[in-house]
């Protein structure tokens, strides 16, 4: 993390506010505090923004403001974020069918880890996992926090179509696809619980700085869920995190 | 056209309604697309919106529309559409030789249109993309508060993808506009798609290039290749080194950004791109000048030059106050009429 915040502008609508140039929950519980103050009350001018491991892109109308007010506000949020006590991150559990046609490569992460099934699904079922950032495609969340030792490589040919909802391992990387995409990722699982959906008021289920958890379902309570969605009686769970996976500062 | 007929358009007219455009053909890519999707970049949501943002607000002040309507984004020649229904369309951008029932209509005026009138782009002129702005807007879904395209989610604009033959767009249902008849804009309002000099702010990451590099690259003329499209420009001329390596920890990017990926190549990145991306970004195209991008095809060329920060943001107010000023002569225009 640098000793000091960077502004750099990126063209004349954005700018970008750097904390470091590394990927760490420190960073981004920094990040998360700033926007949790944004979404309270924010500078009239400031349209959007894009929190990313290290930093917050801000997109602005410098007919209305100036990137010096906006810098100015930013430090104003970054000298008194410190002294608010923010509610700490919510965990929202992502219900997983494991393996089978729902995981083809569960096998696969098994043998080359040289571990059984079902430790694979604890490993991947045990944890709270960090949301650094939404990206790549709408929705789709990069996650922080996966074991070493269900790392695995991606697959030598990527499939051309893989499924919305599928959970996959990536290197010692886990992810869920929220749309339907080609990927070369080692599918392991996958969520009936839908991560966007644009008619919704709130289309995007999943927000950075939070925490998600797989937890293991059956076909039974998958198909179950699945019903649940389409008559609109299904709602994901959510808690405040409380476990202390990774040290927050 | 008989007067009966004409009868039941009056009091189409009057209701605002059932203006339609029935599309004969779509030619290469033609979309549904208004200033963008705004607010959703931070759950990795690509803006899109018009790639001429210019054109698009000017296409809508020239029949009347708020400037953030809904337009037709036809790239190339080879659409052609029916109209059913009365009002008036405009079309600005590039100039793909539009024609109305055989009569030429150049870009930047606006036109009245009566059911059975047939509009045809047919030739490559100048730039590669028209906007066709019609009376109270294209009336597709809002999705996510636009009504753009985004044609990789396949979501917003016409059923999520670009027009097909046989579509049938209703129009007009904003009653909100305020034409009452045709509108030429003066050359003054009208840009320069024939400039091959393109503005760029540096940054961010331009520590990662020496002096030298940095040079290289606004001293060069670059090529537009066939990897082209809403998403980014491929470009093509001398190679850009990096001082340590490509890859930088995955921020978030701008339009207009030029990113400089290993291969060296720039790329400019537009109104389809990704929220986020790890590569480095040299420069960024500054806002005004996106238009003039807009409107290049494959094989053209182009060269950047460096202003500050200032100077880009100074024109953005410019170009502000000149849609602004626009909008006030196209009022005192209809009243006129």
């Amino acid at each position: 993390m640098y000793e000091k915040i960077r502004f750099l502008p990126s063209g004349d609508c954005n700018l970008i506010m750097e904390f470091g140039k590394e990927i760490n929950p420190q960073i981004n519980n920094q990040i998360r505090k700033i926007i949790n103050l944004l979404e309270k009350d924010r500078i009239h001018g400031l349209i959007e923004w894009i929190p990313t491991y290290r930093s917050i892109l801000f997109t602005y109308n410098p007919s209305i403001v100036s990137f010096n007010s906006i810098i100015e506000f930013l430090q104003e949020l970054e000298n008194i974020k410190d002294e608010i006590s923010f509610s700490p991150p919510l965990v929202t559990e992502i219900p997983t069918v494991y393996g089978g046609e729902y995981g083809p490569d569960l096998t696969y992460v098994a043998q080359h880890n040289g571990l059984s099934i079902e430790d694979v699904i604890a490993i991947h079922s045990g944890t709270d996992y960090l949301i650094y950032m939404l990206g790549f495609t709408p929705g789709f969340p990069y996650l922080g926090g996966m074991s070493e030792k269900i790392a695995t490589p991606r697959l030598e040919s990527p499939r051309e179509k893989i499924t919305g909802g599928s959970v996959g391992i990536a290197a010692n990387q886990t992810g869920i696809y929220p749309i339907g995409s080609p990927g070369g990722w080692q599918l392991i699982g996958k969520t009936p619980v839908r991560l966007f959906d644009p008619q919704l008021e709130e289309p995007f289920l999943l927000k950075a700085g939070d925490y998600l958890r797989f937890v293991p379902v059956n076909i039974e309570e998958y198909t179950e869920i699945c019903e649940k969605l389409v008559t609109g009686e299904y709602r994901v769970k959510r808690y405040p995190q409380q476990r202390d996976g990774e040290r927050l500062g | 056209m008989n007067t009966g007929s004409r009868d039941i358009l009056n009091k189409e007219m009057v209701n605002g309604l059932d203006k339609k455009i029935i599309i004969e053909n779509p030619g290469m890519l033609t979309t549904v697309q208004d200033k963008g999707r705004f607010g959703f970049q931070r759950f990795g949501m690509p803006v899109a919106g018009a790639m001429d943002a210019f054109a698009m607000q000017t296409a809508n002040v020239i029949v009347g529309n708020n400037r953030n309507e809904a337009v037709i984004e036809i790239t190339f020649p080879g659409f052609a559409l029916t109209f059913s229904g009365k009002g008036y369309a405009g079309i600005t951008g590039a100039d793909l030789g539009a024609s109305l029932n055989g009569r030429e209509i150049k870009p930047w005026q606006s036109f009245e249109f009566r059911t059975g009138d047939r509009l045809v782009f047919a030739s490559l002129k100048k730039g590669s993309r028209a906007y066709l702005a019609i009376v109270g807007g294209i009336d597709v879904p809002l999705v996510m508060g636009s009504r753009s395209t985004y044609l990789r989610g396949k979501i917003g604009g016409f059923e999520g993808r670009k027009l097909l033959k046989g579509d049938i767009l209703l129009c007009g249902k904003t009653e909100q506009y305020r034409a009452l008849g045709t509108i030429s804009l003066p050359e003054e309002f009208i840009p320069d798609y024939g400039k091959r000099e393109v503005r760029v702010v540096l940054g961010p990451q331009d520590d990662c290039f020496t002096k030298e590099e940095i040079d290289k690259f606004l001293s060069s003329t670059y090529k537009v290749t066939n990897q082209n499209d809403r998403m980014g420009y491929r470009l093509e001329g001398p190679l850009i080194k990096h001082s340590m390596g490509p890859d930088i920890i995955s921020d978030g990017i701008a339009p207009g950004a030029i990113q400089i990926p290993g291969h060296g190549q720039p790329i400019i990145m537009l109104a389809d791109r990704q929220t986020t991306g790890g590569y480095t970004k040299l420069a960024n195209v500054i806002s005004v000048d996106l238009s003039l991008i807009a409107q290049l095809m494959y094989g053209d060329s182009v060269k950047f030059k460096k202003v500050s920060l200032e100077e880009a943001q100074r024109l953005y107010i410019e170009q502000e106050g000149c849609l602004l000023k626009m909008i006030k002569y196209v009022e005192d225009e209809f009243r006129k009429i």
